[in-house]
């Protein structure tokens, strides 16, 4: 059974079934949740059946397409590509949960885009031909743009049109790399294969920073983050957590699954400005949530702060910087996104997102308080907690082969925990609010939406080898790859060890 | 030449010699039957459009399904290249047909001289992509020419398509003047007026390095992107689009365009291809300033039509790009895109000519505000055709451009792709400006639409299925196109 193309395409097809479904929101929702459910119980077996000894590419499919440029629609997923299937079916169930009741107006048209976002993110996280990669890294941006213009916020016209333009900036960008990689390797898009070639450095670095325009956009990287603040910020809940969960991890995916094995000597020679960048992201963001007054700007920056660590376990190229790496985007995307959840469902009583608006909510709604303190925790990174074995297994792997750099990005840790406890008190305790005096509790949906990434939190927290096994051998595949390419096997050696 | 002056004698002549142009005198006869029936059955008016659909429709049929092996000793052939053309040339004719049917309901003039008119311009742009011989390319542009001089110029109450139809004609004729000038220089160089025979004869005598060859160059250069719009010879283009009735601009901006870049390939490809070190990296200038004064100048538009008319300008810079490359496949990749321009460039413009109702007022991009809500089925196809002039997959514009991408940087065109695809993403701002006024603009107060006519939705599922399937299984089409640049 193609069980990839059903992932992708099942969603799809369930939302243009929901075009000849009646116009009522019971309805509509209802299926909504019903295809996306089956879409999370579609990715079980590729839970249970993949192959976690392996780094080759698994549930492969492959079929001409466009013979007459050779591009193939090939599908096939490893042990970096697996989670972020997962991430991406959990997270779309969320979002329809949380849309419930806040998405009155045009809710047909708002889960129609929903779930054909979520096939061509899926499709994204599967494509192993780049050309096919390219369309559904470019698919997914006309519903994400209607979803933050129709459904946004008050400034959202303008936000929704900074982030198409943003994007689609990078991404054409990367579609000529992605062109100039085809002729020099032989006109194919077979990811496989471009990655085991030999080209010339001068075109690896000018294809590195054509991808990096891409790519950087998207994680987002300092200084071409601007978009994020505010596309979160105006985007509906449903989108903030679909951006902050999945889709700002796709840069950096695309940076491991393109970049490093595809143009490894480029990689090694522009180490450097990568780690500034990164580093800048880490402390600069944390520094900007400092001064936040709106609760999701606040959390978007953050954002900023925690990508910056992604990119710099990434680049610290060894094993536990890259485990650490992927483990952190999944971490993210859940607390992140539980975040946005939360204050979604905060927002929907008090229709403001201003912090100083807030204080006491913890006498009004209890049981939120108590999420939202798990939420938090994890998010500043405390032991025990999902976000720790992130940022130690990064900062772990960037003080063995970047310690400068370790150090400064670590300041970000101590900022980290600051704003955001810091928010966590402005918010619950301190005086009661205005707005918050007559605020109802968390109903049963709310609880049944932010409860599976309580449970996530603790469970990666306690058991990360749950995830890390997926991981483990795909990715010193890759780090030996990095570097034997770049002629520096022996560093590849060492980053070998096992996982503390 | 002395075997084509059997011609003048019927008991020599050789019938069989007419069957490459049986289609085109086909289409001839249409045109003639339209007028007379025009003329003496005035009551069965309505039988027009649909007449013209149908006739065109068996013309494009038939000559897709002729293949006549190409004689270059012919002054016309009918080459798989000829076919891929007068394809997409007769498809524009058929789109333009059955949504002028709506226009018609709204503006009350000229029914019969429209199609008449606009199919004895499709006999020219037949012409002009079978042509192998400098004269009858000449006569080819000319006879696609004139009828559209006429037609641009029909509502003659109405000011600005007077003005329009008086500046199309004043710089047609003086580009047909630089072609003709050009031409005759290569005749004199040369000795021969056909294209194969000319290039042999370059090649042979190595002629490639005649300042007057290149002067003639130069000359044809100019006439052709005069008759493309190409930067900086794309004056006329915003007044004569914007000023010609909305039906005859959908059609002017791919048919005859597309029969412009037949020529423009043929010519540069067979006659030219030695000096492809001049013309290439010229024509690549040509294309990037093209795209950037298109897609720049659309930014700042107010009016909807206006906006078509520069992203016209612009999508010419693309296909451009195409034969600059001056390969094969670079030639093939203009080819597609074109055909592709085709479905989605005439499908914005049939939901330009709903919109507006046939009124200039009404052409404003304000229009489109909440279309969404008042019309989902509109703001849909709108928003299809939209992403795809923009070029976001699935559409066939990205496909299109995807592939003149590959073959420009395949030709080592590196620079002029990255700006290529930096002002792909500045015309992502005007072409979202539309999906934004009709999806996130609450509507305002306007009078109702009237209901659309039967021949317009037809075109516009038309060309919503064309782009979709392009976008998704262009794999036929690139096929087609690189077959029909084999020698």
């Amino acid at each position: 059974m193609p069980l990839l193309s059903v992932l992708i395409f099942f969603p799809v097809l369930g939302g243009i079934s929901l075009l000849f479904v009646e116009r009522k929101i019971e309805t509509v929702r209802l299926v909504a949740l019903v295809v996306s459910l089956f879409e999370l119980v579609f990715t079980l077996p590729i839970f249970f059946l993949f192959d976690k000894g392996t780094h080759l590419m698994q549930f492969r499919e492959q079929h001409d397409w466009i013979t007459a440029l050779n591009i193939n629609y090939a599908l096939g997923i490893d042990g970096i590509s697996v989670l972020f299937i997962l991430l991406t079916a959990l997270i779309t169930v969320l979002c329809v949960l949380v849309s419930w009741e806040s998405i009155q107006d045009k809710a047909k048209e708002f889960y129609i885009s929903l779930l054909v976002l979520e096939g061509a993110m899926m499709g994204v996280f599967c494509a192993l031909d780049f050309f096919l990669f390219y369309v559904f890294w470019e698919a997914m941006l006309i519903p994400m743009f209607l979803i933050i213009g129709v459904w946004g916020g008050p400034n959202r016209l303008y936000a929704t049109i900074k982030f198409f333009l943003y994007t689609l900036g990078g991404s054409l960008l990367m579609l000529v790399g992605i062109i100039l990689l085809y002729l020099a390797g032989g006109r194919t898009f077979d990811v496989l294969a471009l990655a085991g070639q030999a080209y010339p450095f001068k075109l690896q670095l000018l294809v590195f920073w054509l991808f990096f325009a891409a790519f950087a956009v998207k994680v987002p990287m300092w200084p071409v983050h601007t978009w994020l603040p505010d596309a979160h910020t105006e985007a509906p809940t449903a989108g903030s957590v679909i951006l902050a969960g999945v889709l700002i991890k796709m840069g950096a995916y695309g940076f491991l699954r393109f970049s490093l094995p595809i143009l490894p000597q480029a990689t090694m020679a522009m180490l450097t400005p990568m780690l500034v960048l990164s580093v800048i992201a880490i402390v600069y963001g944390a520094l900007i949530c400092l001064a936040q007054t709106d609760l999701k700007r606040l959390i978007a920056y953050s954002s900023v702060s925690h990508m910056g660590f992604v990119t710099l376990g990434l680049f610290a190229l060894n094993q536990q910087g890259l485990e650490g790496s992927i483990l952190q985007m999944i971490n993210h995307g859940l607390v992140t996104g539980a975040l946005f959840l939360a204050i979604g469902i905060v927002y929907e009583r008090t229709h403001t997102r201003e912090i100083a608006a807030y204080g006491g909510l913890a006498t009004t709604m209890p049981v939120f308080a108590g999420f939202f303190m798990v939420f938090t925790l994890a998010a500043v990174g405390l032991p025990g907690t999902n976000g720790f074995i992130g940022e130690w297994l990064i900062l772990l792997g960037a003080f063995r082969s970047q310690p400068v750099y370790a150090v400064i990005a670590a300041t970000g840790l101590i900022l980290g925990a600051w704003y955001m406890l810091w928010l966590y008190q402005r918010i619950f305790f301190n005086a009661v609010g205005e707005k918050v005096q007559s605020l109802s509790p968390l109903n049963t949906r709310e609880i049944v939406t932010l409860a599976p990434l309580v449970l996530l939190i603790f469970w990666i927290g306690i058991y990360p080898d749950a995830l890390l096994d997926f991981l483990r051998v795909s990715v010193g595949h890759l780090v030996e790859q990095v570097h034997g390419a770049a002629g520096l096997a022996a560093a590849g050696t060492t980053s070998l060890m096992p996982i503390p | 030449m002395n075997e084509r002056l059997l011609v003048l004698n019927p008991a020599a002549f050789n019938w069989s010699m007419i069957t490459p142009v049986l289609p085109e005198l086909i289409l001839l006869a249409i045109g003639v039957a339209l007028v007379l029936l025009d003329l003496f059955a005035p009551r069965q008016r309505q039988m027009l459009p649909w007449m013209t659909v149908l006739g065109v429709s068996a013309v494009l049929l038939m000559n897709g399904a002729m293949s006549v092996p190409p004689d270059t000793s012919f002054m016309l052939v009918n080459d798989t290249y000829a076919t891929f053309f007068s394809t997409l040339c007769l498809g524009s004719v058929i789109l333009a047909a059955l949504m002028r049917e709506s226009y018609t309901s709204l503006v009350q003039s000229h029914q019969g001289e429209f199609y008449s008119l606009l199919v004895f311009s499709a006999v020219g742009m037949m012409v002009m992509v079978a042509s192998v011989d400098l004269i009858t390319i000449y006569l080819g542009l000319e006879l696609m020419a004139l009828p559209i001089y006429v037609l641009t110029g029909m509502h003659k109450k109405e000011k600005r398509t007077s003005e329009a139809a008086a500046k199309y004609f004043l710089m047609g004729v003086f580009a047909s003047a630089l072609l003709l000038f050009g031409m005759s220089l290569v005749f004199g160089l040369t000795g021969s007026s056909n294209l194969p025979a000319i290039g042999a004869y370059i090649k042979n005598h190595g002629l490639a390095a005649n300042p007057a060859l290149v002067a003639a160059l130069a000359l044809m250069v100019a006439g052709l992107c005069f008759k493309v719009a190409v930067v900086p010879f794309h004056m006329w283009t915003p007044d004569v689009y914007d000023g010609a009735p909305s039906v005859l601009t959908a059609f002017m901006s791919v048919g005859p365009k597309a029969a412009g870049f037949a020529i423009f390939g043929r010519i540069m490809l067979e006659i030219f291809p030695d000096l492809q070190a001049n013309w290439g990296p010229v024509l690549v200038l040509l294309a990037v300033l093209t795209m950037a004064v298109g897609n720049i100048v659309a930014l700042v538009q107010s009016s909807l039509k206006r906006m078509l008319a520069y992203s016209a300008i612009a999508h010419a810079g693309y296909a451009l790009l195409g034969i600059a490359a001056g390969t094969a496949s670079g030639m093939a990749a203009a080819m597609s895109y074109l055909f592709i321009y085709l479905f989605m460039n005439m499908g914005a413009f049939a939901i330009l000519i709903i919109f507006s109702q046939g009124q200039e007022a009404r052409e404003s991009i304000d229009c489109c505000k909440g279309m969404a809500a008042r019309n989902p089925l509109l703001a849909l196809c709108m928003l299809i055709f939209m992403f795809s002039l923009t070029g976001i997959p699935p559409t066939g514009g990205f496909t299109g451009k995807f592939y003149l991408f590959q073959s420009a940087l395949a030709a080592g065109y590196t620079g002029a792709v990255i700006a290529a695809v930096l002002l792909s993403a500045v015309s992502a701002f005007f072409y979202l400006r539309i999906i934004r006024l009709m999806y996130m603009s609450s509507p305002e107060e306007q009078p109702a639409i009237i209901a659309p006519t039967a021949g317009i939705m037809v075109a516009l599922g038309i060309a919503v299925a064309g782009t979709l399937f392009l976008g998704i299984t262009p794999g036929v089409l690139f096929d087609w196109a690189q077959r029909a640049m084999l020698p």
